[in-house]
């Protein structure tokens, strides 16, 4: 490749490739969701016993990485959505990267206990 | 190139003579892209721009559903560890939540179809391999859809 053309942005590329990546992993994980929850057509048992692997450790800690890639697209996409939209948009999208950052921050922190505690107390115990 | 150097006098000094004036002005030149009567009629369909704003209104509404479907599978009453089938038939119960899902199925799965149409087109750069990918896609889509939408129709909590 000859030396100095690949386009290495700031921000705003890294903002759009964690979105990108983020969006195709829930879709996928959103066709499994679906073929797991048809299951409640078949039995309550097959259906049961499914969910029976969600409640351990490894899934809890899917689940969480889940959880933080839904939340970023999440908020980033209002953030797309509010450089396209609202006029001064373009000229705040650098601050409102930031301030979704920290919000997810918070976010994720507070997810912990709701999603992990369950595979903590498996792992170590009430 | 004619060794002829009379037409350098139109490319002289700043003072020079120009070669246009009021009564003889400069030919115009249309805006580059312009709409005229000779773009042909397909390139004015606006399903990119139709699929682009339903990106963001999707989204939207997502937001909510999504956040909202987090919060009560994976947050409340004790998180993922209630999640069973006497659950599901509890909130299938009520149509409300069947509207909630639905909205939330045929939302996500439209939006993330595109959004993975898009991906295609940027990366694939082949004409077939884009064709197989997004028949593929549209095949999973389509199918995922469906089945959901069934299961949540007939959804029988005494199927036993
Ligand atoms: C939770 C609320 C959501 C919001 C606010 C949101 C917002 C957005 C927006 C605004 C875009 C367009 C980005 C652009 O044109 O540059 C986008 C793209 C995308 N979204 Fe979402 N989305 C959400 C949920 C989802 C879900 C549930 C899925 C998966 C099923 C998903 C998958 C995608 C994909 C694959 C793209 C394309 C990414 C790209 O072209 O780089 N999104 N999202």
């Amino acid at each position: 490749m000859p030396a100095g053309t690949l386009y290495r942005g700031r921000e705003g590329m890294w903002s759009w490739v964690a979105h990108r990546v983020t969006g195709v992993l829930i879709f996928f994980f959103l066709f499994v969701h679906v073929l797991d929850t048809a299951l409640v057509r078949v039995s309550p048992e097959a259906y049961d016993d499914v969910v029976a692997t969600y409640k351990t450790p490894i899934v809890a800690l899917l689940e969480y990485g889940l959880v933080a890639a839904i939340l970023f697209h999440a908020l980033n996409g209002l953030r797309v959505i509010a450089v396209d939209f609202w006029s001064k948009g373009p000229r705040y999208q650098k601050q409102m990267l930031w301030s979704v950052v920290g919000i997810w921050i918070v976010l994720m922190a507070g997810a912990v206990y709701p999603v992990l505690g369950h595979a903590y107390r498996v792992l170590f115990g009430e | 190139m004619s060794s002829d150097t009379s037409s350098a006098q139109a490319i002289g000094s700043v003072e020079g003579v120009s070669l246009y004036d009021a009564d003889n002005p400069a030919p115009y030149i249309e805006a580059p892209r312009k709409r005229t009567g000779k773009t042909p009629r397909s390139t004015r369909g606006n399903f990119e721009m139709a699929a682009w704003l339903f990106m963001r209104l999707s989204g939207i509404v997502l937001v909510v559903l999504v956040i909202g479907h987090l919060l009560i599978q994976l947050v409340l009453d004790g998180g993922v560890s209630k999640v069973g089938f006497a659950f599901v038939a509890g909130r299938w119960a009520s149509p409300f939540w069947q509207v909630w899902d639905l909205l939330m199925l045929w939302l996500a799965m439209l939006h993330g179809a595109n959004g993975l149409r898009t991906v295609i087109n940027d990366y694939a750069e082949r004409a077939n391999t884009r064709l197989w990918l997004k028949g593929l896609l549209y095949t999973a889509t389509v199918f995922t859809i469906l089945l959901g939408t069934l299961v949540i129709f007939t959804f029988d909590p005494n199927i036993r």
